[in-house]
């Protein structure tokens, strides 16, 4: 598990890098001086609060207040949240109306919701490559099904999907439990026990992490990462990396055990609208391992690159 | 400046882009809608009057214009706004409400006192107004004021279900006016409310288009250097929330309404040159707070809430759904522009005063938007309030630690306690604010009045407005009657705090959404101080029925009654109340999304 999540960190960290060196690149100052078009008053007024923020964390550990208005655990002295009822409900007690309750609001209303996250056309394999994700239910408790796979010549190649019970952990957490069933059309299909972590990580990382056991013991570990940024209200920069790890050589399936393979993809996409946006992406894939020498003896290489024009969508 | 209007010209194409989708889908959600019984058309000019002690209301779907297309809406005798009802303080009306729609109905009236069956809330003050039936209410008015209606069911009020109430003083006015102008402000959009709600609920920032980029970066790095660029993202990014987080929708998708007009329709209200003119501002808008102003007049304000308050002169206010403000002007020029824009600056609301129609004045631009400060976040650190805020936030986190020992050591003695002549200003969050539904807490709230709130402080050293411009904050308003009514001290304190998960789209009390929470319970008559303080970075008008919400200094000295009180983000304010009528009565955001999301308690007097 500690190797597991060393081997995360530095993913993570390299990511972040990666995000560094886009930023320095575009630190063209004569990009940026065509983008200063603001009055001298707002420059001071943005000065003096960034003065006043030096001053707070002079003075104190701004770090540590922050942390504390996030999370955390009960304190033994909170507040009852239901102190001040007097025993009502709302059903019971003086002037309820009487019978079942009329009045629900959308705390108690199921929502629902298809996301079409990456449906794109790889030029160099003429594969369709789908990753759509749906939700059906309340806030906290929603049936969600995440389906992933390819497609060439109209025949659906190899396919991935996940049926899971998700439930809300933290604010910006879930859990999922369910199962994943794997398709191949060359090998064998494959089911697979699912428990994973879903949410929005500080500094704005979606992430997806999720571990699998399989129907003969094997194990599974897959983490996907995304960050976006916006270069205008409405074009959006994208990176995305995913990465595999498995317990047990599988080699029907040509999977060898270990660190799999990773996949470092970026996107830019154009909103039209929020939930319409064409995109075009290049991604990067490297196979480790034996997995890689399953890939080479199939007559594939250990690491590819793909461009690829794509659509990304939700309703 | 180019940029900012090429934004501009972008969310308007958008608009029009949505509305021509939208009427699509709104026609298809409810295809029922379209052949209603009971189409009218009716200029967006012309509000109707209804007075007298018997008035018959119909509910029922309309086709009614707007920007000069026809929409369908839900309306109140076929117009939006609904009528303008004149009542008399003292006397006794009995209001018919027929329901012409298919679904159930009901009329909220707001901020008036009367017997809780009287309220209109489906499901806790009556059943609610089955298609075809006729409900009757009937109440004697024992105030006076500027008030509004509207329904209190599902999303009608968003799609046109909303009115003036206005209750004459049983004596004169206390001001004389020669002219008399209701100015109600709403906000429309051509969506399917509920579909629009379920967007939220899948990217809760959708209708932001201002968020900052990837060249706002570029150039914060360039003016203040890239460590402070860094710097001042930093708290953003690590908790995940932003900014320009203001309102939940935007121009994107509404469109902003001054008695019913459109911008571009130009409501226009008469004057002749020397007259002292009465405007009765009304926010009815369903998620809109505006900032409100009229260049060229100083606006003396006389009446928050249908309150009469010791008379104030500002230049501009912002209200937020609920609220209602009465200005008098004395105009002296051919015409001037009512400008009001929405609080995340995405768009505007505008109308005119002139001596005769047709005429305008120039119409402003919207102000840049502005990033909300760390005080906004954080409490107590803000440094920027009007009148320059005595706190220190060093001292107060210095001194927190040993504030919440103390809190600690007295746990619970708040209800016994006998010197509750001020408020408490020690936090006590519940239990229920530490799980999914919760992404902030405060733990230094600000407790000051004096705020006007992001987007409108310090706007003459910004270059925003000229020398001296006044803009209204909470400190400002005095009752003049009314609030010191009841002088006894409160015999209890309750605390209970706005809380919400952005990323989730909920909103609630204590972490507790609606479906979650038990009533809070008051005794008949008590006297009871009630804090609210908000965990959120949103501000949020919260509307209690029944009973008066009198604002108090942190200090405990009585200001002004209200039945809506704005709570800015990381505030904490307390008011009193004494609960005179009996019954179950209803307490929420007006904010209309953050009430249906679940920011809505009941409340039992009993």
């Amino acid at each position: 598990m500690i190797m597991r999540l060393n081997m995360w960190q530095k993913f993570r960290k390299r990511q972040i890098y990666k995000h560094g060196l886009l930023i320095a690149c575009c630190l063209n100052a004569t990009l940026a001086r065509a983008q200063m078009d603001h009055s001298s008053h707002e420059h001071d007024s943005e000065k003096q609060d960034m003065e006043k923020l030096q001053d707070h964390n002079a003075h104190d550990s701004e770090k540590h207040d922050m942390g504390k208005m996030q999370g955390g655990t009960i304190p033994s002295d909170a507040r009852n949240p239901h102190a001040y009822s007097d025993g009502y409900t709302l059903t019971r007690g003086p002037f309820a109306q009487p019978g079942p309750r009329l009045l629900k609001l959308a705390d108690e209303h199921a929502f629902w919701s298809v996301q079409g996250d990456r449906l794109e056309y790889h030029k160099e394999s003429e594969e369709i490559i789908y990753d759509f994700q749906a939700w059906y239910g309340r806030t906290y408790n929603r049936v969600v099904i995440k389906s992933e796979g390819d497609m060439k010549e109209g025949d659906l190649k190899e396919s991935s999907t996940d049926l899971l019970w998700s439930r809300a952990l933290t604010a910006y957490f879930d859990t999922q439990l369910g199962v994943r069933i794997d398709r191949d059309d060359e090998a064998n299909s494959r089911g697979w026990i699912a428990l994973g972590l879903q949410g929005l990580a500080s500094y704005w990382f979606e992430l997806d992490l999720t571990a699998y056991l399989g129907e003969k013991g094997q194990t599974a570990l897959s983490a996907e990462l995304e960050y976006e940024t916006l270069l205008t209200q409405r074009l959006i920069f994208q990176s995305r990396s995913e990465l595999s790890i498995y317990g047990k050589d599988d080699r029907e399936n040509g999977v060898g055990s270990g660190f799999s393979d990773i996949k470092f993809g970026l996107r830019l996409r154009y909103e039209f609208s929020r939930q319409f946006a064409p995109y075009i992406g290049v991604e990067w894939s490297q196979y480790f391992g034996d997995t890689a020498d399953y890939r080479e003896a199939g007559g594939d290489g250990s690491s590819e690159r793909q461009v690829f024009a794509g659509l990304r969508f939700w309703f | 400046m180019t940029c900012r209007s090429d934004l501009l010209t972008e969310n308007l194409n958008r608009r029009n882009l949505i509305r021509a989708i939208g009427m699509g889908s709104f026609m298809l959600s409810y295809p029922n809608l379209l052949f209603g019984d009971n189409k009218s058309h009716r200029s967006p000019q012309s509000v109707p009057e209804l007075k007298g002690n018997r008035i018959d209301l119909v509910v029922a779907t309309s086709l009614i214009k707007i920007n000069g297309v026809e929409r369908l809406a839900t309306t109140i005798n076929g117009s939006v706004p609904a009528p303008t009802i004149r009542l008399r303080e003292g006397e006794s009306v009995t209001i018919r409400v027929t329901n012409r729609l298919s679904v159930p109905t009901s009329i909220h009236w707001h901020g008036i006192l009367l017997p809780y069956e009287m309220d209109g809330v489906p499901g806790i003050s009556f059943k609610g107004i089955a298609p075809g039936e006729t409900f009757t209410y009937q109440f004697k008015l024992r105030q006076s004021g500027t008030y509004w209606y509207h329904s209190h069911s599902g999303f009608q009020e968003m799609t046109g279900m909303y009115g003036a109430l206005i209750v004459e003083p049983k004596g004169s006015d206390r001001h004389y006016a020669d002219r008399d102008h209701i100015v109600q402000l709403s906000d429309w959009t051509d969506d399917d409310p509920m579909q629009v709600f379920s967007k939220l609920k899948i990217q809760s920032d959708l209708y932001n288009f201002n968020q900052p980029t990837f060249f706002d970066f570029i150039r914060d790095a360039n003016t203040l250097g890239l460590l402070d660029a860094v710097r001042k993202r930093q708290m953003w990014h690590q908790m995940r929330m932003n900014p320009t987080d203001l309102a939940d929708l935007s121009s994107a998708s509404l469109t902003y309404l001054m008695n019913g007009a459109a911008p571009s329709d130009n409501w226009t209200g008469l004057f002749n040159r020397g007259e002292r003119v009465r405007l009765r501002f009304i926010n009815a808008a369903s998620n809109s707070f505006y900032d409100v102003r009229i260049p060229g007049l100083k606006l003396t304000l006389i009446q928050a809430d249908g309150q009469d308050v010791e008379p104030v002169t500002i230049d501009e206010f912002r209200f937020g759904p609920g609220e209602t403000y009465d200005v008098l002007v004395e105009p002296k020029e051919e015409a001037y522009t009512v400008f009001a824009q929405s609080m995340d600056r995405s768009g505007y609301a505008r109308g005119t005063l002139a001596v005769q129609s047709g005429l305008s004045a120039p119409v402003p631009t919207l102000d840049p938007v502005e990033w909300l400060t760390m005080g906004d976040m954080m409490g107590r650190m803000n440094h920027s309030s009007n009148q320059g805020s005595s706190h220190s936030g060093m001292n107060h986190v210095n001194s927190h630690g040993g504030m919440s020992m103390d809190h600690s050591s007295h746990g619970n003695n708040h209800e016994a306690s006998a010197n509750i002549a001020k408020p408490t200003s020690t936090v006590r969050h519940a239990r229920s604010e530490y799980g999914p539904s919760v992404d902030m807490r405060v733990d230094m709230p600000r407790t000051n009045l004096d705020d006007p709130g992001i987007g409108l402080r310090d706007l003459t050293q910004k270059g925003l407005r000229p020398e001296g411009h006044r803009v209204l904050t909470l400190a400002d308003l005095k009752s003049i009657d009314g609030v010191l009514d009841d002088r006894r001290e409160p015999v209890r304190e309750l605390e209970l705090h706005l809380t919400g998960n952005m990323e989730r789209y909920s909103w609630s009390f204590d972490g507790l959404e609606f479906g979650k929470s038990t009533p809070v319970s008051l005794r008949h008559k008590e006297r009871v101080r009630i804090i609210l303080q908000n965990d959120t970075m949103m501000t949020h008008p919260m509307h209690l029925h029944g009973m008066w919400s009198e604002l108090e200094t942190d200090q405990g000295e009585l200001l002004v009654r209200r039945h809506t009180i704005p709570v800015q983000p990381a505030q904490r304010i307390s008011f009193l109340t004494t609960p005179h009528d009996l019954g179950r009565w209803a307490w929420h955001c007006h904010l209309l999304f953050h009430m249906d999301a679940g920011m809505f308690r009941e409340v039992v007097v009993s």
